[in-house]
C-alpha cells in the first residue's frame, strides 16, 4: 500500500498523511454506525424497537441526525475547570485509541505501519488513553468525574495485566510481534485460526484476551469509570457539544481496535474462513477482516445488554484473582507445552 | 480451592445463561407500538376529552352544579311560548336558549360526575385524548351554537314578552284593583285602605311606559331596548352559576 502511494504521488510527506487518515475512512462510518446499531441490538434485547422514523428506514441516520446536533452545540467548559486540560483531554484520549490502527492489518496488502513489534505497540500506545480519561476527570473539577477517572484508572491499570499476559500466550506460540506474520501463519481452514491451536489453551487466552478488553474499552460489565447510574456520566459529565462526541467516538474506536487485535490474533485475521475459497483480493480480506471485527463488537454488545454492573471490589477480584492466575496458568502449559513438542 | 474454581465456572456459566436469554429476546416480537402512527384501542368507558351534543342540551344545568372543580359554565336565555326550540332526542321539549356553555377542559378531572346527572345524556366522555394547546385559553372549549346576533335577538324577544305579560299583569292587577276599589270598599278598613293605594299607582306608572316598550320591538328589533330592570330577572338565576 504504502509502495504503491509512494509510487503514485512521489510525495513521502503527502503519502504518510494519507496512511495516517485512512483508518478513518472506516473508523468513522463505523462509531456512526455501531452506535445505531448498538441502540437497536439493545431495544431489540429489551422488546422494544429503538430508533425508527430518522431516516425512514429503522431510524437508519440516528446517529448522524444525533452528531449533526453534537456539532452545532455551544462549547461549554465550566468555569472552575482546568482550562487547557479539559481541552486537551477528548484529543489525547482519541489520539490513544486511534494510533492503535496503525498497526492493524486490514488486509493482506494494507497495514498502517509495517512495523515487526505491531503487538507491543497497540498494547503500549492504548495505554495513553487513560491518561486522556484522568486529564478528563481531573481538568473538570467534579466529584463524579474524578470518581470516574480514578476508577478508569485502575480498572485499565489492573487488566493491561492480563491483557498482555493473554497476548503473550500467543506470542509464545506464534514466535512474532508482527500482527501480518501471525495473520499470515493462520491461512487456510478455520482449524488454522489460532484460537483452536494448543487446544484449549488458545482457547482460553481468547475468552481472558475478550473480558480483559472489555473492562479496558470500559464497556459493560465494567463499565465503571461511566456507571451513569451513580457516576452521572463518570469522567465526561462535564463535557457536551463536540468533545463530547469525540470522547464516544474514541470509545466506538477503542471498541473496534480491541475487536480488531482479537481477530487478528485469534480469528484468522483478514483470512477467509474457507481456505483458499473467497480469499485473495483485499476487497475480500478487508471484507473477512471487518465483518469478523462486527461479530466481535456485537458480541461485546451483546454482554453490554446481558450482564449487570460489576461492583469495584468485584471487578477487582474478577481481575486478580482470577483472569491473571489463569493467564499465567496458560503461559505456563503453553511453555511447557513449546518445549515439549516444539511450536 | 475447589470453591473457587467452581465460583470461577459459575460465573463463566452463568453469563452464558444469560447471554442465552438475551439472545432469544433479541429475536422475540417487540411489545413498542409506534405510538403517533398507531394507536392503542381505548377500552369502551374511557374517559377522555368532554363533548357537548349541543342539539340535546336544554340548558338545566345539573352537569354545572354537578361538577367538582366548577369547569363548565353555562348561561341561558328562556325563550318565549311562541317559538317552539323542538324536542331533544329523548323527547324532552327544550324551553331555554343555550347561549353559552363553556368547559374549561384545562381544570377537568375527568371525573364523569357531570355525565351522570344529565336528563338527556347530551354530555359525555370521548376517547379523544390529543388535545394539548400553546395557549392554555385554546382549552376553554365553547360548544354553544348561537351567535351573538341569536342571542342578542333571543333577549330582546324575552324582554319584550316580559314586558308585555308585566304590562298584562298590571293591566290585570289595575283592573282588579279598579273592581275592588270600585264594588266593595266598604268592608276593607280605612287603616288598610291607603295600603293597596300606593301599590296599584306604581303599577298604574309603569303600564304607562310598557306600551312604548312594547311597540317599539315590533318596528324595529335591532335598538331593542334592553331595561336591566326586565334582563336581571332572566339572567339572575343564571348569574350565580358562573364561577
Amino acid at each position: 500500500m504504502k509502495t504503491f502511494l509512494l509510487e503514485l504521488l512521489n510525495n513521502e510527506v503527502l503519502v504518510y498523511t494519507l496512511m495516517a487518515i485512512m483508518p478513518l475512512i472506516w473508523v468513522i462510518p463505523f462509531a456512526l454506525f455501531a452506535v445505531w446499531w448498538e441502540r437497536k441490538i439493545s431495544a431489540h434485547m429489551q422488546d422494544r424497537l429503538g430508533p425508527m422514523y430518522t431516516g425512514g428506514w429503522h431510524g437508519w441516520s440516528q446517529t448522524i441526525a444525533d452528531i449533526a446536533k453534537l456539532i452545532q452545540k455551544e462549547d461549554i467548559i465550566p468555569t472552575a475547570a482546568d482550562k487547557k486540560l479539559f481541552m486537551l483531554a477528548p484529543y489525547v484520549v482519541f489520539t490513544g485509541s486511534y494510533a492503535a490502527y496503525a498497526a492493524i492489518p486490514f488486509a493482506a496488502s494494507y497495514v498502517g505501519s509495517e512495523i515487526n513489534i505491531g503487538l507491543f505497540y497497540i498494547i503500549s500506545i492504548s495505554s495513553l488513553v487513560v491518561v486522556g480519561l484522568l486529564m478528563a476527570g481531573w481538568a473538570s473539577n467534579n466529584k463524579w468525574s474524578l470518581f470516574g477517572a480514578l476508577r478508569s484508572a485502575a480498572q485499565i491499570v489492573s487488566y493491561e495485566v492480563p491483557v498482555a499476559l493473554s497476548l503473550l500466550a500467543v506470542v509464545m506460540v506464534v514466535g512474532t510481534f508482527d500482527l501480518q506474520e501471525i495473520n499470515h501463519l493462520q491461512t487456510g481452514p478455520v482449524w488454522n485460526w489460532l484460537v483452536f491451536q494448543k487446544f484449549p489453551l488458545l482457547l482460553f487466552a481468547c475468552l481472558i484476551y475478550i473480558v480483559a478488553s472489555l473492562a479496558e474499552v470500559n464497556r459493560t460489565p465494567f463499565d465503571l469509570p461511566e456507571a451513569e447510574s451513580e457516576l452521572v456520566g463518570g469522567y465526561h459529565t462535564e463535557y457536551g457539544g463536540m468533545r463530547f462526541a469525540l470522547l464516544f467516538l474514541s470509545e466506538y474506536a477503542n471498541m473496534f481496535a480491541v475487536s480488531a487485535i482479537a481477530v487478528s490474533l485469534f480469528f484468522g485475521g483478514w483470512n477467509s474462513p474457507f481456505g483458499d475459497f473467497l480469499s485473495g483480493h483485499w476487497l475480500l480480506d478487508l471484507f473477512w477482516f471487518l465483518s469478523k471485527g462486527m461479530a466481535l463488537i456485537f458480541v461485546q454488545m451483546w454482554l453490554r445488554w446481558t450482564l449487570p454492573r460489576l461492583r469495584v471490589d468485584q471487578l477487582m477480584y474478577v481481575g486478580w484473582k482470577v483472569l491473571v492466575p489463569f493467564s499465567f496458568a496458560i503461559i505456563l502449559g503453553i511453555g511447557v507445552w513449546v518445549l515439549a513438542a516444539g511450536q | 480451592m475447589s470453591r473457587y474454581f467452581r465460583n470461577v465456572w459459575d460465573g463463566f456459566f452463568t453469563v452464558l445463561i444469560g447471554m442465552k436469554i438475551t439472545w432469544a429476546h433479541l429475536f422475540t416480537r417487540a411489545v413498542t407500538r409506534q405510538y403517533p402512527t398507531v394507536k392503542a384501542k381505548l377500552p369502551e368507558r374511557a374517559r377522555n376529552r368532554l363533548y357537548v351534543n349541543m342539539d340535546d342540551c336544554i340548558g338545566c344545568d345539573q352537569c354545572a352544579m354537578a361538577c367538582p372543580v366548577d369547569c363548565i359554565t353555562i348561561e341561558t336565555v328562556k325563550s318565549t311560548p311562541d317559538v317552539d326550540l323542538g324536542l331533544t332526542s329523548v323527547g324532552t321539549k327544550k324551553r331555554l336558549y343555550v347561549t353559552r356553555f363553556d368547559i374549561d377542559i384545562a381544570k377537568c378531572c375527568y371525573c364523569a360526575l357531570c355525565v351522570y346527572p344529565c336528563p338527556t345524556e347530551c354530555i359525555n366522555m370521548t376517547d379523544v385524548y390529543e388535545f394539548s394547546e400553546y395557549e392554555r385559553q385554546n382549552l376553554v372549549y365553547k360548544f354553544a351554537i348561537m351567535t351573538p346576533a341569536e342571542i342578542d335577538a333571543a333577549k330582546s324577544r324575552l324582554a319584550a314578552y316580559d314586558k308585555e305579560q308585566a304590562a298584562k299583569k298590571a293591566a290585570a292587577a289595575a283592573a282588579a284593583a279598579a273592581a275592588k276599589a270600585a264594588a266593595p270598599p266598604a268592608p276593607q278598613t280605612p287603616a288598610t285602605g291607603p295600603a293597596p293605594a300606593p301599590a296599584p299607582a306604581a303599577k298604574t306608572a309603569a303600564p304607562a311606559t310598557a306600551p312604548q316598550g312594547s311597540t317599539a320591538p315590533a318596528g324595529s328589533p335591532a335598538p331593542a331596548p334592553k331595561p336591566p330592570a326586565t334582563d336581571t330577572p332572566s339572567a339572575g338565576p343564571q348569574q350565580e352559576n358562573k364561577p
